[in-house]
């Protein structure tokens, strides 16, 4: 019987309405994390991996809808909860941190009273005792004289400062589930390493499973366990990252692999992945939508892809799926 | 703190400078013999050169100017034909009412317009919304002296509700002891709420108009203020982070939003100042403006230009409290400066 | 050989220009309506004079303080002259009064403010601190005072208005001259020996107008309004001029007593010119610049 996981992402999908169509953003989004558990959402821009965790979040632009799909969070659908049930367990139960920290936080609230906003709504603590804690929080996320930059505003902080303590409000509370959006993205690589250390790091002592969102497929091998790799709002693949990286089978991941800069790689080996995204207004979209794109192309590809076999580690959506490696006999699921 | 305050005055002083200088070259501007304006329209050609002379108007331009600040600096502003009082003595009695009118009336503004703002941002392109649309289109249509007729026709004529359009008071009260001049304070101070009721119910109608005059730069930079907040990063923070919607809605997004609003006030300010003068004179209401326009009227000259210069006086004052609070509430210019 | 002269046609500029304008008022109804309106209101202007029932001046004291009726569709002021007839004719007056006063302030602060932007240096310098000084009064009250000073005619309240509302029109023109001046087109007029003011005239002003047609036409219904406002506190017109401001003022003491025609049709006139330029300018803001739109 395998554990409940933490978020189950069953059969998402999203649309948005916009002046030139509806753009049918995600497509039968599913995939699930478990309880600790670290996993890569990886995709180019526009691949729709923030929008999955915004609807997750239900933070979607006003313009855009769930269509269809369920997001299990224990027992609670967050696709279907009530204002009152989903504001109740935003903050305590599934967090989110966001890129650009400095305009993610209130430029005119000292970042002190920001994180005991949160302490005080989920944390069970008076509004007394809840700066001290949030100096603690401070504390917590590597910020040095806490007590005094609980004064502070963001304007007055480097961006690396701000996202810690974009974590410090997000882990106050004490989630089961982080999402990460593109949390390093401008930051400068030290801070990066720095910021990603530390959100390991609490994640392994709170227990937390953490959604990673990032299209720096490099980064989501050395930081997650499994990786989701996702195109055109689909979910192509999904596996343990030592396992994609050594065996991948959808031709998009193989592509993503090797237009990924590695330090031993010169720039001329760099390959850029073919192609362009479909156009997710269309009505005609094929059922793949690398399809179009993609060299391994049958005519078998006409047909609605297949959908995850549970019980496997390994889903490909892909009917003509890379060989296996002749090395590694890993399970795979595919029709 | 105090630097940034210093600074803004600093910024002030060139304006008042300015003020001070236009209001002298608009006396000095008067077509044909400026002494003969002053001295009045009733006056010999005897008279007149006596004027000239008192005035020091025979004088070249910059000795004038000396003397004019001079005055300014003792507090004359010259003396009024009809009533023969300085025209200084007469503004100070008349302020305290149309500063009383013209705050009543931008306070019920921002009641009536913040919340329709606020309201009109939250549910976009609801009902509310395209009301709150209508409704600023057209009082900014609106001239401000028919909105006070219009009215008193209502709520005097046909509903009876509103006392008559006679000023501050009805005939039968008598005025507070004078310790601000605003009768809604003075009165309650001295413990007299019937006093306080019947100084209320004057205020009630040009407050109202006032209020409809101002409702729509208010309203307008409110609700778009506030769209603009209510879509940034750190609201969707906030939601993401489960906080509640009153947390979110006025501790978040309000107070940011509130920004631009105080900056607006400025400009609002000046709308009312210049409407104060219309509805003084619809209601018969004994402040400055209608202090002016009585003088105009009689071509006494002095008390108009007293006017001018006091009431642009009041505004720079008023435009640099507007700075200052800015700079308290926003952390971003009080910690630059 | 063959040398190709390109000059673009004038009638498709015409042409896409109409065009352009159809969509905008096909997508805004509402600016269609105002478009309508403001056509009316010049007609009003032009023929008004001619195709009223009574002269506007001619008073009957048997007719005095008649309510709206079949011979009156406004009914009668206190000296008997037919109001709707007064009220059409005040078109004329206040309508030349709101495009004399904005042609002035684009001419004076378009010219200005392009000068400061364009120059630089000490023009930037004095026309901001002569901006600076007259936003520094509450602007009606410095139209009281201006109209006070030059003496109470009908072409100080124009001159008033103008000077009221330069400081906008040359912080716009400022602007807009400070991106242009270092466009190409200007380079190349520079090249072919145009002068400074032959440049400004020619290349930058007509560059700058269609952002301040938007201002323009905002500023007529702000003239109308400004114009009654100091008639209705005796400066300006006199009576027995028609004019929208007087009528109401002349009307105000019998609102009291309950003859409400007197001063609500006059009143209702300047609300509907005033709403038509808002109108008409938030509609041609959409055509000139959509970005803009709130």
């Amino acid at each position: 019987m395998t554990p409940v996981p933490a978020l189950s992402v069953e059969g998402l999908s999203v649309e948005f309405r916009t002046r030139s169509g509806i753009v049918r953003a995600l497509d039968n989004v599913s995939f699930a994390v478990a309880k600790g558990e670290t996993i890569a959402l990886v995709g180019e821009s526009g691949s729709g991996k923030s929008v999955t965790a915004y609807a997750v979040m239900g933070i979607l632009d006003p313009a855009g809808r769930v269509s269809a799909g369920r997001a299990m969070l224990g027992d609670l659908d967050l696709l279907s909860a009530s204002p009152k049930a989903l504001a109740d367990v935003r903050g305590r139960k599934i967090a989110m941190i966001f890129q650009n920290p400095r305009t993610a936080l209130n430029p005119i609230r000292t970042v002190g009273k920001q994180i005991a906003d949160v302490l005080i709504r989920h944390g069970n603590i008076s509004r007394h005792a809840a700066p001290a804690q949030a100096v603690e929080m401070l504390r917590a996320v590597g910020i040095t004289d806490p007590s005094r930059r609980a004064k502070a505003y963001p304007f007055e902080m480097s961006g690396g400062m701000c996202q810690r303590v974009m974590i410090a409000i997000a882990l106050a509370a004490k989630p089961s589930l982080l999402i990460a959006d593109e949390p390093t993205t401008g930051l400068d690589v030290t801070t990066q390493a720095v910021i990603m250390d530390l959100v390991n790091d609490l994640a392994k002592e709170l227990g937390m499973a953490t959604i990673f969102i990032t299209h720096d497929l490099a980064l989501a091998g050395q930081r997650s366990a499994r990786i989701v790799v996702m195109h055109a709002g689909h979910v192509v693949e999904n596996a343990p990252t030592r396992e994609l990286f050594e065996n991948p089978r959808h031709p998009y991941t193989a592509e993503l692999i090797a237009a990924t800069p590695d330090a031993a790689q010169s720039l001329d080996e760099l390959a850029a992945v073919p192609g362009m995204l479909p156009d997710l207004r269309r009505t005609d979209l094929p059922p793949c939508r690398y399809s179009e794109r993609c060299p391994r192309k049958l005519a078998a590809c006409a047909q609605p892809l297949p959908q995850p076999i549970p019980g496997t580690t390994h889903f490909v959506a892909c009917w003509n799926p890379l060989p296996e490696h002749a090395l590694s006999a890993p399970k795979v699921s595919a029709a | 703190m105090l630097s940034l305050i210093l600074k803004r005055l600093a910024m002030a002083i060139p304006s008042l400078i300015g003020v001070v200088i236009v209001t002298f070259l608009l006396t000095r501007a008067l077509p044909g013999d400026p002494a003969a304006y002053f001295a009045g329209p009733a006056a010999t050609p005897q008279a007149i050169q006596e004027v000239r002379v008192k005035l020091g108007l025979d004088k070249p331009l910059i000795e004038q100017f000396g003397h004019y600040v001079v005055d300014l600096v003792h507090g004359n502003l010259g003396t009024s034909l009809t009533t023969g009082q300085p025209v200084a003595t007469e503004l100070k009695n008349r302020l305290p009412a149309s500063a009383e009118l013209t705050l009543l009336g931008l306070l019920v503004s921002i009641v009536i317009a913040v919340p329709l703002g606020i309201l009109a941002a939250t549910k976009p392109n609801s009902l509310i919304d395209h009301s709150c649309r209508v409704i600023a289109t057209l009082g900014v249509s609106l001239p401000v002296f028919f909105t006070g007729l219009i009215l008193v026709y209502v709520f005097y004529y046909l509903l009876g509700w509103a006392p008559a359009p006679l000023g501050r008071l009805d005939v039968f009260f008598t005025d507070p002891p004078h310790i601000t001049g605003f009768f809604l304070i003075d009165s309650l101070l001295a413990g007299q709420p019937d006093l306080f009721m019947a100084a209320l119910k004057q205020l009630f109608l040009p407050a109202l108009t006032l209020a409809i005059f101002s409702l729509a730069p208010i309203a307008r930079m409110t609700r778009a203020s506030m769209l603009s907040v209510l879509s940034s990063d750190f609201v969707r923070t906030a939601r993401a982070s489960g906080l509640s919607t009153y947390t979110i809605i006025i501790t978040y997004a309000f107070r940011n939003a509130m920004l631009p609003v105080i900056t607006t006030l400025g400009m609002v300010f000046s709308f009312l100042l210049g409407a104060n003068v219309l509805v003084e004179k619809v209601f018969a209401w004994p402040g400055i403006g209608s202090y002016a326009v009585e003088a105009l009227l009689a071509s006494d000259f002095a008390p108009v230009q007293g006017f001018v210069l006091t009431m642009a006086v009041m505004y720079v004052m008023l435009n640099l409290s507007i700075d200052i609070l800015y700079g308290l509430i926003d952390p971003r210019v009080r910690l630059e400066a | 050989m063959t040398d190709i002269a390109v000059t673009p046609p004038r009638e498709s500029a015409l042409a896409a220009l109409i065009k352009h304008s159809r969509y905008v008022i096909g997508e805004n109804p509402v600016t269609g309506f105002a478009f309508a309106l403001f056509i009316l209101i010049v007609l009003a202007a032009i023929l008004g004079p001619h195709i009223v029932p009574y002269d506007p001046l001619a008073s009957d004291t048997s007719e005095s303080l008649k309510p709206p009726n079949i011979h009156h569709w406004f009914g009668t002021d206190q000296l008997g002259r037919d109001i709707f007839s007064r009220v059409v004719v005040a078109t004329r007056l206040d309508f030349f009064i709101a495009i004399a006063s904005v042609a002035l302030v684009f001419l004076m602060g378009g010219l200005a403010g392009v000068a400061a932007g364009f120059f630089g240096g000490w023009t930037d310098r004095i026309v901001g601190r002569i901006a600076d000084t007259i936003m520094a009064f509450p602007l009606f009250v410095l139209a009281m005072g201006i109209v006070a000073a030059l003496g109470n005619t009908v072409q100080n309240i124009i001159i008033a208005t103008a000077i009221v509302n330069f400081p906008l029109y040359a912080r716009i023109a400022r602007a807009e001259a400070n991106i242009r001046r270092e466009a190409g087109f200007v380079e190349a007029a520079r090249l072919s020996g145009n002068s400074d003011w032959r440049i400004l005239s020619f290349q930058i002003l007509p560059n700058v107008f269609p952002i301040l047609v938007v201002q323009m036409s905002l500023t007529m219904g702000y003239a109308i309004l400004n114009a009654a406002g100091l008639s209705f506190i005796g400066l300006g017109v006199r009576p027995p001029t028609p004019e929208w401001g007087i009528m109401v003022a002349e009307g105000a003491t019998f609102m009291v007593s309950g003859e409400w025609w007197n001063a609500f049709f006059p009143g209702t006139a300047l609300m509907v010119a005033v709403f038509c330029f808002n109108l008409l300018g938030d509609g041609l803001r959409d055509m000139v610049d959509p970005r803009r739109r709130t």
